[in-house]
């Protein structure tokens, strides 16, 4: 092997020690970060300069060139409000209804999905029967494509489903579970944490598994209590997976779309309209095609991911240092 | 010559002449939606035009139909659609375009398309023949007559208002245990000729759109009154979010629905998934407070697209399926209402029920009712923005985010500011 590639090399040698001698060592460098830059600029920076410049422009062309500037004229329409709090004072009062039930969403989401993840992996991590098994069911959910998690419980909550059938049986009667607000709302949480948990839970079984065993044999010999364990061990040595948990859960909360789409479609309403359908409501499905309002939409959005990663990166670091 | 050779010899000949085919092979792709086999009809139809025409293989890419609505202008839009399709925002899409008029016998298709053409137009100045109108469709409502019969209720009669409906539906479901007495397609073309039969004009005096005049919003207290009094089904446009579009049709195959409110494209469905399950029949559309009666007139219809780099043949083509025998083919195996008028006598549905054969001859008896404010609005360009903001707009008024007052001066707002964004 080493035969056959010893002659491509010095092919290759000849002309980079031509371009060395003409660059110079450091420069020659960004000969080798060249392509990495190029497919990065391609599809990362371009991106973003494009989405930079479509919030600025306004009309319903795709082509830049087509659309005029409006300056600022999108963000002032997001933002014009008499009272943020109530969408019906907002002009633009589906991104604001959007906004208010992305934030109940996450909220809700992060905090069930961090707390059914933690104790899952505490269960799973203990010497129980099955316990591959288990491991397995939790995880599975992850495995399904969102559209599937979305069909599957639009199968079992629709108005001639699965639970509604089970419910009649048992003399309760059934509800209409996607036409009510309230709890189409409650179970898009539901169905996002089921889906997802599995995934939280890998992480924190991996984090409960690092912490190293002789630390609780001693507390063991201290005769503490499991909670006090729990209280005083687990937990604070977990810390620092819980906070990778936290800000994932967090940062793909924001993000969610297709499960969430795909089983009520926004509605009742816009009781399930979360920020990533606004956009996309905007720039592609309704008409007019408000790209423009859709690009500030979407960097309104980057802004609070950015954020939250910034608090990802400054907990790490006060982690460490601390 | 030795075997390898031979073998090397002959691959490379078939190699040339494969080649050559397809160099010389003009590959035509006809983006196409199915409201029932209309797809699998044209894709038969056109294997006589590529037999006619040597070298032209016509490709019919059949897709759902959100994709004809969201994917196709975005397509058009950045220069890589197909080269025809089959669409129903019929003037919204007309900047992309193929003006056939160079390319086929334009008196000809005056006299075939009528008014239709107008549908494709840019404006009123615009005289070109951008489209082949397909299927000309109506709305008009379906009702159970197994459901009406059984709970002893007599069906209203020709000029029965919306209320009378209502009230006749109401105690048939009450009567025979029917979940949803009455329902209306989720769609902004559907509620619009009940609208206009409550007075909703649609257009001002000076030509500029309107949803928010008296007559709209009557007829929105009434729908969104219906919705919360169980007399519509609250599931089909309180199931959804945005502006996506949900039909009632399966309600009613099932037997759940006493009136079911869509339109003639449905026929096929009905026959072929109702069956002898129960009996079934078409109304037409009910009177409104305001004295009309109407529908609303729609359909699809066939276009090519300036972008094509064949664009005789692909005005060869609509000019194939616009052939009166072609036409009347097509109508006949697709069980829809012909836009072609001179193909009238020429239709023969086939395999067709009794009841569907009724039905698609009360549908067209329907049309003279149909009011001039229906096709001004069926013919507007920003048509599928007015029906997005409907949709939207009075869904949340039936989920209570807004009241109908709300509602109605917000759609005044949404599509404000959706003609300034268009101009």
């Amino acid at each position: 092997m080493l035969s056959l590639i010893s002659p491509l090399m010095r092919i290759v040698e000849i002309p980079m020690l031509a371009l060395q001698r003409l660059l110079g060592m450091n420069k020659l460098a960004w000969v080798f970060l060249a392509p990495n830059l190029v497919l990065f600029g391609l599809f990362a920076f371009l991106p973003v300069i494009l989405n930079f410049s479509y919030a600025t422009t306004g009309g319903d062309n795709v082509l830049l060139a087509d659309r005029p500037d409006v300056g600022l004229r999108n963000f002032v329409q997001l933002t014009d409000c008499t009272n943020h709090f109530d969408p019906n004072s907002c002009r633009e009062d589906k991104f604001w209804r959007a906004v208010w039930n992305t934030t109940w969403f996450v909220t809700l989401q992060v905090g069930f999905m961090v707390g059914f993840s933690l104790l899952t992996a505490l269960i799973l991590n203990r010497d129980i029967r099955a316990r591959g098994f288990f491991r397995a069911v939790f995880f599975f959910p992850v495995l399904l494509s969102p559209v599937v998690v979305a069909l599957i419980w639009k199968w079992i909550l629709q108005r001639e489903g699965v639970l509604n059938a089970f419910l009649d049986w048992t003399g309760a009667g059934g509800i209409n579970w996607l036409v009510d607000a309230g709890w189409a709302f409650a179970w898009s949480v539901f169905i996002s944490v089921w889906a997802h948990m599995g995934f939280y839970t890998l992480i924190l079984l991996a984090g409960l598994q690092a912490i190293p065993r002789d630390v609780y044999e001693a507390a063991i010999m201290d005769r503490a209590s499991p909670w006090r364990s729990l209280t005083r061990i687990t937990l604070p040595l977990l810390a620092p997976t819980m906070l990778v948990v936290l800000v994932l859960a967090l940062i793909k909360g924001v993000q969610t779309f297709d499960e969430v789409y795909a089983f009520t479609g926004g509605g009742p309403g816009t009781a399930t309209t979360f920020i990533i359908q606004y956009i996309y409501e905007r720039g592609f499905a309704g008409a007019p095609r408000l790209f423009g309002l859709a690009a500030a939409a979407s960097l309104l959005v980057a802004l609070v991911l950015i954020l939250l990663t910034l608090v990802q990166l400054w907990l790490n670091r006060r982690n460490v240092d601390g | 010559m030795t075997r390898s050779k031979f073998a090397a010899s002959t691959a490379l000949a078939t190699g040339l002449i494969v080649l050559a085919g397809a160099a010389s092979a003009q590959e035509i792709r006809f983006m196409c939606y199915s409201d029932g086999n209309e797809c699998e009809v044209y894709d038969d139809v056109l294997t006589r035009f590529e037999a006619e025409n040597d070298g032209v293989d016509v490709i019919v890419d059949v897709v759902p139909y959100q994709a004809i609505l969201e994917n196709l202008p975005v397509q058009l839009a950045a220069g890589t659609g197909p080269d025809l399709a089959k669409v129903t925002d019929l003037g919204g899409l007309n900047e992309y375009y193929l003006d056939l008029t160079p390319y086929v016998d334009a008196t000809a298709w005056e006299e075939a398309f009528g008014g239709t053409l107008d549908w494709y137009r840019g404006g009123p100045d615009d005289a070109g023949i951008y489209g082949m109108h397909s299927q000309l469709t109506i709305t008009g409502a379906f009702v159970n007559a197994t459901l009406f019969e059984q709970a002893g209720v007599e069906m209203p009669g020709e000029d029965a208002t919306w209320e009378d409906w209502a009230e006749a539906s109401r105690a048939v479901a009450e009567a025979t245990d029917t979940p949803f007495p009455m329902a209306i397609d989720r769609s902004g073309h559907r509620v619009a000729g009940p609208a206009i039969s409550y007075g909703a004009a649609l257009f001002g005096e000076d030509g500029t759109p309107t949803l928010s005049d008296d007559g709209f919003a009557a007829f929105v207290a009434q729908f969104v009154a219906w919705n919360e009094d169980g007399t519509m089904a609250r599931d089909v446009w309180a199931g959804q979010g945005g502006a996506t579009y949900q039909d009632a049709a399966q309600e009613f195959i099932n037997g759940e629905l006493v009136f079911y409110y869509s339109g003639s494209w449905q026929v096929g469905r009905m026959d072929e998934q109702v069956g002898d399950f129960f009996d079934w029949q078409v109304v037409g559309s009910p009177c409104g407070p305001a004295g009309a009666c109407s529908g609303m007139p729609g359909g699809a219809g066939i276009v090519g697209f300036e972008q094509t780099d064949h664009p005789e043949i692909v005005a060869a083509v609509i000019d194939f399926l616009a052939q009166p025998e072609i036409y009347a083919e097509v109508t006949s195996r697709t069980r829809n209402l012909p836009a072609h008028l001179g193909v009238g006598d020429m239709v023969e549905y086939q395999d067709v029920s009794d009841p569907a054969a009724a039905a698609l001859t009360a549908f067209a008896a329907d049309l003279p009712d149909v009011a001039p404010a229906a096709f001004a609005y069926q013919g507007y360009a920003g048509n599928r923005a007015m029906f997005g903001i409907t949709v939207e707009r009075v869904s949340q008024a039936i989920v209570g985010e807004l009241s109908v007052e709300d509602a109605v001066g917000r759609m005044a707002d949404d599509l404000a500011a959706a003609m300034a964004e268009t101009q």
